[in-house]
């Protein structure tokens, strides 16, 4: 019983992040695309909100019935762009959000299209049956990360498989937390005691846990690395994203084995560990900077009683974070996670319980300059 | 390290490393005149290639269904010992499906996961082709000299044509958790997929009666024998000869 005034406050801090990420929503400006038109004068664009834990395809009955007067007969295929770029469908509309518009536009203006699907670039999406397996199936991947198997999702009864799908689809938090406690998915605890199940005992445990055998603890993350102008000042002027293979897409657990006395990981720290390629740049960065030590931490006195979290005696550390600071301007340029630029100081096991997103990924975007 | 996830059915990413490296050499050491080489394919990160990560391409595979349907031509067309054929091949180019599997190593489920593609192979099929017999799945899978390359993509309803009967089966009871049509984690574009959420279930299995000294070199052969028949791709024995 962790009944700590302090688990409660920090209870309640989640469960106030959980409402906002799920309350999150793009406000979109939805244009029929022209060779779709079939009725003069053209429609008026549609506006509408898009949920950021939601995903495109859940909002074409809306749009169609608002565009059903100017459409072609037949078959439609639907699927959304953005300044040409086909929007991969499965995909939360919030990280597409993040990634694609680098300066947040609003409202985002799309455009739909209901013929002419491109194949090549996206998967065949069949409506809302496809976006509910891809849900499925990434719960399924996010379990296994977690727990080392997907038994939990798997052995899901009809019932409760149903009402979860329905929650995300209907952005109902409640009933999505009533069905989601029962998967033991986390929270990942923060204070880095990783044994999610020693509240609790888990009933029924098949697997015998040997006293002292810390597993280490694995967070579902998924990264969109998207490359930008190296001398990009303001956001404004980022190029567009012209098509899909310029987009780094990272699916890998990030993954934390006990070592003494550390009490939790940093964001960078995590950052770090998955894309090294942003941040072992430190001879380049040497090398376009010849006076790295110009600004050594001796040379800030005024700094010294403040900062007690980087003692001064440690020079080499210091130094070193100075360069991986170096390397971070010329390399890093945005952290984006559910709209907010986050610090990179901030704990990440405490993003990853509060901003991930229903099917317990955890969706990173990152702009590099290349 | 190494010996004791393979034992839980999954394998790390060194171990898958090491071995689709020996599952190239193998393979390039027998004699599989029917089909291409394994290749290792270094993933590219922004541009550069990485040292540690890539996956295993077999590609241009070409398949010709033995005429008619698959599902009739198990029992009287095609003779259950036949292995090699020197044979004009003037049927129609409809018929010829060409086909790249690539093996990529999934760091959720700590396995490999089969990606696989087919295209409708382009013109000019000439001279002839040293056929491959599956006796099992009654279709050739054949090395054609001369075929163009690039041309449409298969849709699922066209490989279904290629696939297995019980893949088949497999594949209308459940539509979305077996072969499934998903983005390669390297080529941002759609693949069809086996979905590996049960792999480490079954590796675990198959590696049980193995010896501990070689249990992760052997991990994508053996593999490769359950994934490769699940898309009609077959194996040369000789893979798991010793020597």
């Amino acid at each position: 019983m962790a009944a700590a005034p302090r688990g409660q406050e920090a209870a309640a801090w989640s469960e106030e992040a959980a409402r906002l990420v799920w309350g999150g929503a793009v406000p979109l400006q939805v244009h029929l695309h022209d060779a779709d038109v079939t009725a003069l004068p053209p429609p008026p664009p549609f506006l509408t909100l898009g949920p950021r834990i939601g995903y495109f395809p859940l909002l074409v009955s809306t749009i169609k019935a608002h565009f059903s007067s100017s459409l072609p007969p037949g078959v439609d295929t639907v699927w959304f762009e953005y300044k040409g770029l086909p929007l991969k469908w499965y995909i939360p509309i919030g990280v597409l959000f993040d990634l694609l518009c680098a300066d947040p536009e609003r409202p985002w203006n799309l455009t739909v299209h209901f013929r002419g699907y491109p194949a090549d670039i996206l998967s065949p999406c069949e409506g809302e049956d496809s976006v509910k397996w891809n849900y499925n199936n990434s719960l399924k991947e996010a379990a296994f990360i977690i727990t080392g198997n997907s038994k939990n999702v798997m052995n899901m009864s009809q019932a409760d498989q149903l009402a979860m799908w329905e929650s995300v689809r209907k952005g109902d938090l409640d009933s999505y937390m009533n069905i989601s406690t029962k998967l033991k998915l986390g929270p990942f605890e923060e204070d880095f005691l990783v044994r999610t199940s020693s509240l609790e005992p888990r009933q029924g445990s098949d697997e015998p846990e040997s006293p002292g055998s810390v597993k280490p603890c694995r967070v579902p993350v998924r990264l969109y690395v998207r490359r930008v102008q190296q001398d990009l000042e303001d956001l404004e002027d980022a190029k567009p994203v012209s098509d899909w293979e310029s987009v780094s897409y990272i699916n890998r657990p990030f993954e934390i084995r006990k070592e003494g006395g550390r009490s939790y990981i940093a964001l960078e720290h995590a950052l770090e560990t998955l894309l090294p390629e942003f941040f072992s740049s430190k001879l380049t960065a040497r090398a376009a900077d010849p006076e790295p030590g110009a600004t050594t931490p001796d040379s800030e006195p005024d700094d010294s009683g403040t900062s007690p979290g980087t003692p001064h005696d440690e020079k080499p550390a210091s130094a070193s974070l100075q360069e991986t600071d170096v390397a971070k301007k010329t390399k890093l340029k945005l952290v984006r996670v559910q709209g907010i630029e986050l610090d990179m100081d901030i704990p990440f096991l405490w993003v990853a319980n509060n901003l991930k997103n229903p099917e317990c990924y955890l969706h990173v975007c990152v702009y590099v300059g290349a | 390290m190494g010996g004791s996830s393979v034992c839980d059915g999954t394998l790390s990413l060194d171990e898958f490393n090491a071995s689709a490296r020996a599952l190239v050499t193998k393979w390039r050491g027998i004699d599989v005149d029917a089909l291409p080489d394994w290749e290792w394919r270094p993933c590219r990160k922004m541009g550069v290639p990485s040292e540690t990560e890539g996956f295993v391409a077999l590609e241009g595979v070409y398949r010709t269904r033995a005429g008619g349907q698959i599902e009739e031509s198990s029992d009287d067309s095609v003779p259950d010992d036949a292995v090699e054929h020197d044979t004009s091949v003037q049927s129609s180019r409809d018929n010829v499906h060409l086909y790249d599997f690539h093996i990529v190593y999934s760091f959720s489920y700590k396995v490999p996961v089969l990606y696989f593609q087919g295209l409708q192979a382009g013109m000019h099929i000439s001279e002839h082709y040293c056929g491959y017999l599956l006796p099992l799945f009654s279709f050739l899978i054949a090395n054609i000299c001369n075929l163009s390359l690039g041309g449409q993509l298969l849709t699922l309803d066209e490989i279904k044509k290629d696939l297995p009967p019980h893949s088949l089966q497999l594949l209308n009871k459940s539509k979305w958790t077996f072969i499934t049509r998903e983005e390669h984690p390297h080529l941002s574009r759609p693949w069809f997929t086996l979905h590996p959420c049960g792999t480490s279930d079954w590796m675990k299995l198959l590696l049980h009666k193995l010896g501990d000294k070689d249990r992760s070199l052997q991990y994508l052969p053996a593999w490769l024998s359950v994934a490769g028949q699940a898309v009609g791709l077959k194996i040369p024995l000789k893979l798991y000869c010793s020597s």
